[in-house]
């Protein structure tokens, strides 16, 4: 017996019932279908949560002067620590792998003047690579230009908000600005971005770090901002940063390493859960399916019951008419999974078309075990039957009205 | 080639035993035309089905070829079916959705024949049952007499030694059951071991031995 043989012989039971074949198919396809569907749809929104806290910040480990002791959002300093200078981010650099970018920030707050108009606004020194670390965008201009970590150019940044109250949205590049007792030359206005971390990068206006830094009168960095290749890679990168400015300092880890990790991996588990909810509601769907599958199959076994009988009279054994059957309900899921899976790739393209910044794709596992499944469903859901017709009575089968 | 001894076959009905065979001795020989006659429900489907192998009897023994079948299991009964037995049924039992070649190349595709060679030997059988017009009909575009030869083609395709009829002519017209009738003994003149079961005594008298059976046993001979 041929297993070509064997498909064609139960293909040919299937075609003669075309109105329960479709809708037996239709069954699993909107199993499958609903199975790669929502577990795309969950791993898209964890994706996209994921990337959304990466362009916040998740990729950015924090470094502060002085040693935490209580962990969350109000820091209880202890003890005087070692101040984080220019030259520690420049040893870091060279010395410590998967820093993508690394940018000091030294704020204060100094009363910023063009012409007429005066405002007292948070000026913050940092160097260009501040622009990597926070995905910051450029409206007008650019950023601040590099080489500037330990040279001191007096050209500044200025965020939207800035730009409106002091130039009246009119173009500011070129003019001087006054900071304090000194002036600047505007390279570039940022694009919107509202308040982030902390900072309102509308209402700010950035300048070399070695600037601020005399301005504030300041010796050490009051932050430092790592960029990362992945978030996964944070917490080695934390170990390592600490371990380097623990050496730097003589031994004394007086240096805090903040990350948003566990926001982050609060947030994956959530949504992994939701996925796993959903491909279960989605699993739901598929056992129903099968047991449309089994009641056809059922049918079919009881339609042909003298079919069987004959069979069984020349000469066809028990277990090739289990076979048979199993192949028919085989046949029947995997065509309904075949479906299922051209649905669910054309409703993702349809909406990856309509909602572009949504990362939806099927993941690979979901595919291939919707394919699995959908043999399984049949195989499983068609046992019973393929059951039933093999051990059929063949004296009794024939002689069934 | 056939021998049986005490054959009996028990059916439990409610609690109730009904003996639709009680201790039947029978031998046919190789070739032999043979008719088994009697009133309904005296046993003859019952004694053609044990002979055919698709029945066990409850006791006695059953030499076919020389080796004993009566208690062998189902894998060995099926086997025996497929090689030595070719069956004719009242009702034909063709598969609806095949066409007259698909119905007479069924027993081959299940025993592993290759397609070309299935569909030579299928058409060397619809030629011997002059049917080789009507090899992609299916059943329902035939007669009851070329749905019957189409059986006949599917009982010889796979070259048994015994063909056995269950009232063959029994939803046929006199005229198309004459047809079967002389299409089959055709095939007996050829060598082919036949059992013809009829309560028609005009078809049962053709036979060279005939038995009578009355509630399971043998009348006469
Ligand atoms: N599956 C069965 N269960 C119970 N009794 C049966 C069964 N098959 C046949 N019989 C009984 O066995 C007897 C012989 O039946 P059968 O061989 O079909 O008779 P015939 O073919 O001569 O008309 C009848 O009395 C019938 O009722
Ligand atoms: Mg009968």
């Amino acid at each position: 017996m041929f297993i070509s043989d064997l498909i064609l012989f139960s293909a040919g039971a299937i075609r003669k019932h075309r109105l329960r074949t479709v809708l037996s198919i239709l069954g699993v396809a909107i199993g499958v279908a609903s199975v790669i569907l929502l577990t795309s749809l969950g791993e898209g929104a964890r994706q996209y949560v994921i990337e959304e806290f990466a362009a916040l910040g998740t990729n950015i480990l924090i470094i502060l002067p002085g040693k935490i002791e209580t962990t969350g959002m109000a820091p209880f300093i202890g003890g005087t620590p070692h101040e984080i200078t220019i030259e520690d981010i420049q040893v870091l650099r060279r010395q410590i792998p998967g820093v993508r970018n690394i940018a000091p920030i030294v704020p204060g707050m100094a009363t910023v003047r063009f012409g007429e108009k005066s405002r007292d606004i948070t000026v913050a020194g940092t160097t260009s690579e501040m622009q990597g670390v926070r995905k910051l965008h450029i409206n007008i201009g650019r950023f601040l230009p590099p080489g500037e970590l330990d040279r001191g150019q007096h050209v500044c940044v200025i965020g939207p908000k800035v730009q409106a109250e002091l130039f009246a949205g009119t173009n500011p590049l070129g003019e001087i600005l006054r900071i304090g007792d000194e002036r600047f030359r505007v390279i570039g206005v940022m694009a919107p971005r509202g308040m982030s971390l902390g900072m309102d990068l509308d209402d700010v206006v950035f300048v070399p770090v070695i600037r601020a830094m005399k301005m504030f009168n300041r010796e050490g960095l009051f932050r430092v901002l790592i960029g990362t290749y992945s978030y996964q890679d944070i917490s080695r990168l934390r170990a390592a940063v600490l371990a380097f400015m623990k050496q730097r300092h003589d031994g004394v880890e007086d240096v805090t390493a903040l990350t948003q990790d566990s926001v982050i991996s609060t947030f994956g588990r959530i949504l992994t859960i939701l996925t796993a909810v959903l491909v279960g509601i989605a699993a739901i769907s598929l056992s129903v399916a099968g047991i449309g599958i089994m009641n056809v199959m059922l049918v079919s076994v009881s339609e042909r019951t003298r079919e069987i009988g004959l069979l069984k009279a020349v000469g066809v054994s028990s277990s090739q008419i289990l076979g048979a059957f199993l192949v028919e309900a085989a046949v029947l899921s995997t065509s309904g999974g075949a479906v299922g899976l051209a649905v669910a790739f054309s409703l993702t393209r349809v909406m990856r078309v309509l909602y572009p910044s949504f990362p939806i794709e099927p993941p690979v596992w979901a595919v291939l075990s919707a394919i699995l499944v959908s043999i399984s469903v049949g195989m499983i859901f068609g046992a019973l039957p393929a059951r039933r017709a093999s051990r059929l009575d063949p004296v009794a089968a024939l002689a069934k009205r | 080639m056939i021998q049986l001894r005490a054959i009996s076959r028990d059916y439990e009905v409610g609690n109730r035993p009904v003996h639709a065979l009680s201790h039947l001795d029978l031998s046919i020989a190789r070739g032999e035309y043979f008719s088994i006659m009697g009133p309904s429900g005296s046993g003859k489907s019952t004694l053609l089905n044990i002979i055919g192998c698709l029945d066990r009897p409850t006791a006695g023994s059953y030499m076919l070829d020389g080796r004993e079948v009566a208690h062998l299991g189902e894998n060995d009964l099926t086997l025996v079916r497929r090689h030595k037995i070719g069956f004719i049924f009242q009702s034909f039992h063709l598969v609806p959705r095949l066409t007259a070649a698909g119905n007479v190349e069924l027993p081959m595709v299940f025993a592993g024949i290759e397609k070309g060679e299935r569909s030579d030997r299928a058409d060397r059988a619809l030629e011997a049952v002059g049917l080789s017009q009507r090899a992609d009909h299916r059943p329902e575009q035939l007669s009851g007499g070329e749905r019957q030869r189409v059986a006949v083609a599917r009982a010889i395709v796979m070259g048994p030694s015994i063909l056995l009829a269950d009232e063959p002519t029994g939803n046929l017209d006199s005229e198309s059951g004459g047809e079967i009738v002389r299409l089959i003994e055709k095939m007996n003149s050829d060598g082919l071991t036949l059992l013809v079961v009829t309560h028609d005594p005009a078809i049962g008298s053709r036979a060279g031995s005939q038995i009578r059976l009355a509630d399971g046993y043998t009348s006469n001979k």
